[in-house]
């Protein structure tokens, strides 16, 4: 029973001391608010610092409305102020006021120093905001505009904040206000220098790049230090990221390549068509998403699980037509066979311009594909990612496939000797026909990953077949290592000399590497060795 | 003796051809400018344009069968040397517009004035000289040509690889000259050419004269390439084209031969090319997009590979064919017309019209070398199987057996 009342009279106590903080704080703004109506530029001032200090709740609100020019004055010198609804408020109460009542109202002026004013108190009230999405935006923001006038409310809001991530980013917006502050002690911008220096990215090089010149010696050198510090760190993630872009160019070029790359080694075919088989894996995508749109909604973000198996299946049977219907007739004529699957490209291109129009297609991401986050200094965009997980499973599969499969025992026969495995009994007119439906396919696969990163037009393919050739030619036939090599050594190299040499003559470069690269090696990085192969 | 008759047959026919081209060189501009226009006997300007160019393209074909039909050189970049004979003719004809150009500098042409380029590029200089740029129009082609093909035979680098790295020679073309620095007009090409060797390139006159030209450099081209398959270099090429090791292991330097041919191919298209240009009025990167080498190539298989005249025949068939359905409502269906028409050639007619016609008479025969192994790419698999030169091969080998009898695979 004691503890009871004990309990209860600490309660009431704080309920006292609580409502007796209100009235504090609602007798602060009302004091502030005072301020504007006697229409002079510094008692505005003023007043923003005394609305901002009282820590109102709708301190931010008023303050907004000054700043859009929804704050009044009546003339019976009550503020009033109209909310986002377009309602009339009185200030200090909240209560709404009726317009007829409060006879003509002015606005309260603003001028360049005002706004500069309210900028800093917004800034500064942000920084104590309940969300902390907006706290790290107010901390970014402080960052950015170094204005010192926020450096109270930083160092407030410095010791109230929880969050690791958003101190970081108060911290480094505190040492950037010191930094500028001409009159600040030199061991405290020594310490801020060190903080701006951990951050380390292209903004606070640009800091420290941008000081004033009149600091003092020690300073100076810490800056110089920490400038080149940055620049360092920079230059290994710059590294980093074109590494990351060339594994990531790599990985869609051996998308595209690796099932060229088997029907080449299989059937010495070089398949025109190819490049439209990722064209159709991608408009299969397209349907897919199509349908899904327009019937269930909610599978599209399973709507690329559902266009792989399709996709897969779609240019799969494409492809066994292809082979059943032409390039039967054309065994043993490379040459011939390159001129007539060019010829079913073609026709292909045409239908699906016929069919979808010569415009490219929206194909969506669904939600785990799109956005990036950043590692270190490097952003990661997650369709990249995706992608090059997806190539690295296709790849890992095929090898599998290849390796423990009787179809692929069989395949690896025919491409190291036709006629010796014809003689042990491998149907090789089969072999043919399904390697030609599982290059395919591969190629409608790589096709729901180009879709995800490129136009779905009717020229997809075309853009990726002379890429894809010198992948397969570069890495060699019948070995897939020489594919995977190929293809992220062609893509590293054409992103490492992309920034020396532009996009455009890295590109030149790099085709006549492979074309001197043919020269040497005629069959490739890694070439099939043996008699068979010397036809 | 087979190989004898067949060439004795080409030179009976290659007579005809010969006439009616320069038959044509001289008719055709008397029909054009001395008739009026009334008369049912007239030729149009128009046609005459159309038909010039026709005839460039069968230049261009002809060059292409001499290395793919005579020495099995699929070469999927032809379209660049074409390209590269047009640029340099369309550096000439830049040169004199002189100051007729929008910004009416004297010596710069117009993309260079828009670029705020000060000077002519070293490069440019002296093709204000026809001479000159005649010169260059052979030069510059037949040394890429050159060095390219001396370091891609000496390589050994054939079939399909070799197709690709020429595919990919003609796409890195195509990639610098679309660039604006690379100081030929980036994707605008060079055009709104004025006159050459000062006549007016848009009177009739000039464009009949250009017209008799395209007919008789076809029909020089034709005699040369028709004198080199003949001579004895002509039949080590052939040898080439059928059994390349074993032609190595008697002795001949094969990659010399290749080389050879190469270039005096790649000289060839390069004039198709020098004439093309100023009968279309323009010249820019998309002639080296790779589509259209290859599409050179159809005009070879459709008129018939290793027949030389069946290619020029070819040529402007297709070509005709696509300005036939292009203009019209089939416009849409071109497409699917010139790829069927890869398909159908190269199942149906491997030897194209020509070689159909020419071996008529002994259809049967073609069976009995159907069981007659032959050194493949990938090995024999009980069917005839050629290299690039299938048709030829296979017309000999079906006439004398004996010579399918010693094809065993070169290893």
């Amino acid at each position: 029973m004691r503890v009871l009342k004990g309990a209860a009279a600490v309660v009431l106590g704080a309920a006292l001391l609580l409502a007796a903080s209100f009235a504090a704080v609602a007798q602060g703004l009302e004091a502030a608010l005072a301020k504007f109506t006697s229409d002079s530029y510094t008692e505005t001032d003023a007043a923003i610092a005394d609305i901002a200090a009282s820590g109102h709740p709708r301190a931010a609100a008023l303050i907004e409305a000054l700043q859009d020019g929804r704050l009044y004055v009546s003339e019976d010198k009550r503020v009033l102020w109209r909310d986002h609804a377009g309602q009339l408020l009185e200030a200090a109460t909240g209560n709404a006021v009726d317009l007829g009542a409060a006879g003509t109202v002015k606005p309260v002026r603003i001028n360049n120093r005002i706004r500069r004013s309210i900028e800093a108190a917004l800034g500064g009230l942000t920084l104590l905001s309940a969300a902390p999405a907006k706290r790290f935006e107010a901390a970014q923001a402080v960052f950015k505009s170094k204005d010192a006038k926020a450096l109270p409310a930083l160092e407030t809001a410095l010791q109230r904040e929880t969050d690791a991530g958003i101190k970081r980013a108060l911290a480094e917006a505190r040492a950037a206000v010191v930094l500028n502050t001409p009159d600040a002690k030199d061991s405290d911008k020594i310490a801020a220098v060190a903080i701006i220096r951990a951050r380390g990215d292209q903004d606070a090089r640009a800091l420290l790049a941008g000081l004033a010149a009149d600091q003092s010696e020690s300073v100076r050198r810490a800056v110089a230090d920490a400038v080149a510090a940055i620049d360092n760190r920079l230059a290994a993630w710059s590294v980093a990221q074109n590494l990351w872009y060339g594994l990531s160019l790599g990985s869609v070029l051996l998308l595209a390549a690796i099932g060229l790359a088997i029907t080449f080694g299989v059937m010495g075919v070089i398949n025109m068509a190819h490049g439209e088989m990722v064209m159709l894996g991608a408009y299969t995508t397209f349907l897919v998403q199509d349908v899904i749109r327009g019937t269930v909604p909610g599978l599209f973000d399973y709507s690329l699980a559902i266009a792989i198996p399709l996709a897969f299946m779609v240019a799969a049977l494409v492809g066994i037509a292809i082979e059943r219907g032409v390039i039967r007739f054309l065994y043993g004529r490379p040459l011939e066979t390159l001129l007539a699957t060019w010829g079913i490209s073609l026709i292909l291109q045409q239908s699906v311009r016929t069919g979808f129009g010569p415009t490219n297609r929206e194909v969506g991401a669904p939600h785990f594909m799109s956005g990036a986050f950043e590692l270190g200094g490097l952003t990661v965009t997650w369709n990249r990612l995706w992608i090059i997980v997806f190539a690295g499973i296709i790849f890992v599969l095929l090898l599998a496939a290849l390796r423990f499969t009787t179809l692929g025992l069989h395949m690896r026969a025919v491409t190291q000797n036709r006629r010796m495995s014809s003689a042990m009994a491998i149907a090789t007119g089969r072999i043919d026909a399904l390697t030609f439906a599982l290059g395919s396919g591969i190629a409608g696969l790589a096709g729901v990953a180009l879709s995800q990163i490129d136009n779905v037009s009717p020229n997809l393919g075309q853009s990726y077949i002379i890429d894809s050739f010198l992948v397969v030619v570069f890495g060699g036939v019948g070995n897939l290592w020489g594919t995977l090599v190929g293809a992220l050594s062609l893509g590293v190299a054409n992103k490492f000399l992309e920034p020396y040499a532009g996009a455009v003559l890295g590109k030149i470069l790099l085709l006549v590497i492979v074309i001197l690269f043919i020269q040497k090696r005629p069959r490739g990085l890694f070439a099939l060795k043996g008699r068979a192969v010397e036809a | 003796m087979i190989t004898r008759r067949l060439l004795e047959a080409a030179d009976g026919r290659g007579r005809i051809f010969l006439g009616l081209l320069i038959g044509l060189a001289a008719v055709v501009p008397v029909l054009n400018l001395a008739l009026p226009a009334t008369s049912p006997f007239h030729v149009s300007t128009a046609t005459v344009a159309l038909w010039g160019k026709y005839l460039c393209y069968a230049l261009l074909a002809l060059s292409l069968d001499l290395v793919w039909g005579y020495c099995g050189i699929l070469s999927l970049g032809h379209g660049a040397f074409f390209a590269l004979g047009g640029y340099a003719m369309g550096m000439y004809l830049m040169r004199q517009i002189g100051t007729r150009g929008v910004y009416a500098h004297p010596l710069l042409p117009d993309f260079m004035v828009f670029l705020n380029w000060s000077e002519l590029p070293l490069f440019w200089w002296g093709f204000n000289w026809f001479g000159y740029a005649l010169l260059m129009v052979f030069l510059v082609p037949a040394s890429l040509a050159f060095v390219f093909g001396w370091f891609a035979f000496r390589s050994r680098v054939t079939g399909v690889y070799l197709s690709i790295i020429t595919q990919a020679l003609t796409y890195a073309l195509m990639l610098g000259f679309f660039r604006n620095n690379f100081g030929f007009g980036g994707n605008n090409g060079l055009t709104d050419f004025k006159d050459m060797l000062g006549y007016n390139l848009q009177s009739p006159q000039t464009r009949a004269a250009l017209f008799a030209a395209s007919a008789l450099a076809l029909a020089l081209g034709y005699g040369i390439a028709q004198a080199v398959v003949r001579s004895k270099a002509g039949k080590v090429l052939m040898a080439v084209r059928d059994a390349e090791s074993r032609t190595r292991f008697l002795g001949y330097r094969v990659e010399h031969y290749k080389t050879f041919i190469f270039t005096l191919s790649a000289a060839m298209a390069a004039l198709a090319g020098a004439l093309y240009v100023p009968q279309v009025g323009i010249i820019n990167p998309s002639e080296f997009a790779p589509a259209n080498s290859i599409e050179v190539v159809i005009w070879v298989a459709v008129g018939g590979r290793g027949t030389l005249i069946g290619a020029a025949l070819g040529a402007v068939l297709v070509n005709f064919a696509k300005t036939t359905f292009t203009t019209g409502l089939l416009a849409p269906y071109w497409l699917f017309a010139l790829g069927g028409l890869f398909v159908l050639v190269t199942i149906l007619l491997p030897n194209g019209i020509l070689g159909c016609l020419a071996r008529a008479p002994n259809q049967g025969a073609e069976t009995a070398d159907g069981s007659a192994p032959w050194p493949g790419e990938h090995g024999g698999r009980g069917r005839p199987i050629g290299r690039a030169g299938a048709g030829v091969v296979k017309r000999e080998a079906a006439a004398a057996p004996p010579a399918a009898g010693f094809a065993q695979p070169a290893e």
